[in-house]
């Protein structure tokens, strides 16, 4: 870490990103406030929130391009344990959702290109693959992404993880910790628990090595537990949706899900929920939903088709279907009952091992019969993730369960979260339309 | 005559029209590979229908099929699988398990007593298990679907080749060839392999106790017998099998007029 940089980064950080993200915001609203009142069909109105995630978003990538050199940096995977990093200062950078927004912006197939051509194969995630094309031809959407000087990867969402990490890890020559939890049958043991435990004291252990700092204990217990309030948070948005009309599309979620992605167990992603859950009540109290005419209510499961969710959602509000849950954006939500802050490291253990991916097809099931009374859904669009195989397999049985032990409509639209090239646009909308018919 | 609709069916590989009178009998019919023009093709197939059951231009027309919303004078436009769950009840007038093997893709559909479509199912994005598949193939080895059962008969299922892709099958296929494996050996495998690709398509639905076939694939007897054979069932081909989506959609477009 040098002066200068750090200098630079701390005239960045309290100057200049607040600066930017004024000028931002104030002509976002300009433009809010002239479509505020115009007709948006299929759409409800427009949510005043989605200036505040601009905002968050843009100080979060704007200030990580000055990073590195400045504060470490450290780049994880979506189910690793931020908390325990969020002490000793890092910068934190989620490659899945750096690869979520090249996708959204249209730029995750070039990037997915250019790792193929550097000899990584095209039956990679798609996440992966634009993380390496990103990396290696320095190209992204937000400008620069700093660069690590600490990987943490986590067996919780895939294999792939692992496999990727060691990758970055030859490539930046930087330290990488495996963190890996044992997949949960049933409702878990106790020795996973200690296991894992051991695992956070090797982490911090670390993480004291790479930034020459040692742990502040309550600085611990603190990002903990607000990161713990912040999936809470997060919940009671989510929760809003059983309510006729829903005021919030799923697809809206996957927009809204990148602060508790990306910025779980710091002040500011609290207070953006706590914004959105406000306004959606507001929607929620004077019966304004998400979509002009809520018919049907669905569920999703699996990552977004993050290049095709205005087509889809489009697609489906036009016939009066609405999403109002998913299994993706509730797996953000759905361990924070967990957590007990006066045994931080086994509560914590708890949480990380027991989120959906990392658990066995009969709570998978369980977890999507229950999210279907809870919202009342008329059916159910299983989304078949050619990149993500742990997300995808069982989805035929979990279509049986759903279709012929409940007569829950439930479709299956192969796809991919990130590579266009892996989706047919026009199978797709048959499918769609299709299912959609099979209503009436 | 007395016609109540039109419907047209805009596939990958043909295009079908036909025109119902009020009983939802085929009174004309007609059918031509898909032109890259599929707008101007849809226009001249409806007029020549028109004129040949000497209907009028207000006769209703409904659309399905890949290129259904290039039908310009469409009243209504429906998909693929709500028109030929419709046009398949009306012609067997039961519940029923219907597998249509198309030139793009290939659909199973169950249809309810009431003629609702419960559940569907379709190839994913790859051409093996389609009409396509076969008709690459077929042509490969220069044989006719009219062939095809004959050979199968004779054919001891002495070999086998790759379910997963049509391009290897080809290459595969060559290599039998140049191994001097008789042809309809060849033939054998390619259908076997067609028949598990779609029998697995037809049991994610579930086990029928029996399977009505339509599209272009249903005119291979050999194809019918074998996926029969292969799901344990009794195949039977619906008349009028390849109209079944065009008659579909002229009963869409019937019961629109008619307000139902």
């Amino acid at each position: 870490m040098t002066i200068s940089r750090q200098l630079q980064y701390a005239l960045i950080k309290n100057v200049a990103a607040p600066l930017l993200v004024k000028t931002d915001a104030w002509k976002s609203a300009r433009s809010f406030r002239a479509k505020k009142d115009k007709p948006n069909p299929p759409f409800g109105p427009r949510l005043e929130s989605y200036i505040k995630l601009k905002e968050l978003m843009l100080e979060h990538y704007f200030t990580g391009r000055y990073a590195d050199g400045a504060v470490p940096v450290a780049w994880i995977t979506s189910g690793s344990p931020v908390e325990l990093l969020r002490p000793f200062g890092f910068h934190i950078v989620y490659p899945e959702n750096h690869a979520a927004l090249c996708a959204v912006r249209r730029r995750a197939k070039d990037l997915c290109v250019h790792a193929e051509n550097e000899g990584f194969c095209r039956d990679l995630c798609s996440y992966a693959r634009t993380d390496f094309g990103s990396v290696m031809s320095g190209q992204t959407p937000v400008g620069r992404v700093p660069k690590p000087d600490l990987l943490v990867t986590c067996t919780n969402i895939c294999q792939t993880a692992l496999a990727w990490y060691k990758v970055l890890a030859r490539k930046f020559n930087v330290p990488l910790y495996v963190f890996d939890t044992p997949f949960i049958y049933g409702e878990g043991e106790e020795h996973d628990v200690d296991y894992i435990v051991a695992q956070f004291h090797e982490l911090i252990e670390m993480c004291e090595k790479v930034t020459g700092r040692k742990l502040d204990q309550k600085q611990l217990t603190y990002h903990t537990q607000l990161g713990c309030e912040c999936s809470k948070a997060w919940g009671k948005v989510l929760d809003l949706c059983r309510n006729r009309p829903a005021p919030m599309t799923t697809f809206d979620a996957f927009i809204y899900i990148g602060p508790i992605v990306a910025m779980r167990g710091l002040p500011e992603c609290l207070s953006f929920y706590k914004f959105l859950h406000d306004e959606l009540q507001d929607r929620v109290s004077r019966g304004i939903g998400a979509i002009q005419n809520e018919r049907y209510r669905l569920l999703w499961d699996n990552l977004p088709i993050w290049f095709a969710i205005r087509d889809l959602s489009t697609a489906f509000a036009q016939g009066g279907f609405n999403f109002v849950c998913s299994t993706y954006t509730n797996a953000w939500a759905e361990t924070a009952h967990h957590f007990d802050p006066n045994d931080v490291y086994r509560s914590s253990a708890k949480l990380y091992s027991r989120i959906i991916l990392n658990r066995d097809l009969r709570n998978k099931a369980d977890l999507i019969l229950k999210l279907c009374r809870d919202f009342q859904c008329d059916g159910a669009v299983l989304h078949s993730d050619r990149s993500c195989k742990p997300y995808s397999v069982g989805q035929y049985n979990l279509a049986d369960i759903l279709n012929r032990e409940h007569g829950i409509k439930t479709m299956i639209l192969e796809a991919d979260h990130g590579d266009p090239r892996s989706y047919s646009p026009e199978q797709g909308e048959l499918r769609v339309k299709a299912f959609m018919e099979t209503f009436q | 005559m007395t016609i109540a609709s039109i419907g047209l069916d805009a596939g990958s590989t043909t295009v079908k029209a036909v025109a119902i009178n009020p009983e939802g009998q085929i009174a004309a019919r007609v059918i031509e590979n898909t032109k890259p023009d599929i707008s101007s093709q849809a226009e001249r197939l409806i007029e020549g229908l028109r004129s040949e059951t000497g209907s009028g231009p207000d006769t209703t027309v409904s659309a399905t099929g890949y290129g259904r919303k290039m039908v310009r004078n469409a009243g209504k436009v429906i998909t693929e699988i709500t028109a030929h769950g419709r046009g398949a009840f009306f012609l067997a007038g039961k519940a029923l398990t219907l597998v249509d093997v198309g030139g793009q893709d290939s659909k199973v559909i169950r249809i309810a007593a009431s003629g609702n479509v419960e559940d569907f199912a379709m190839n994913d994005k790859c051409a093996a298990g389609t009409g396509r598949f076969l008709e690459v193939i077929l042509h490969r080895l220069e044989i006719g679907y009219d062939q095809v059962e004959p050979m199968l008969d004779r054919a001891s299922g002495s070999v086998s080749i790759s379910n997963t892709c049509t391009v290897f099958a080809e290459s595969e296929i060559i290599s039998l060839l140049a191994r001097g494996v008789p042809v309809e050996e060849i033939v054998y495998a390619v259908h076997a392999a067609f028949a598990e690709r779609v029998g697995s398509l037809v049991m994610r639905l579930g086990r029928p106790s029996a399977i009505h076939m339509s599209g272009g694939g249903a005119r291979n007897a050999g194809l019918v017998k074998l996926l029969g054979k292969h799901l344990c069932v009794p195949a039977t081909v619906l008349p009028e099998a390849q109209f079944v989506g065009a008659l579909g959609a002229a009963l869409t477009a019937a019961s629109t007029r008619a307000g139902i």
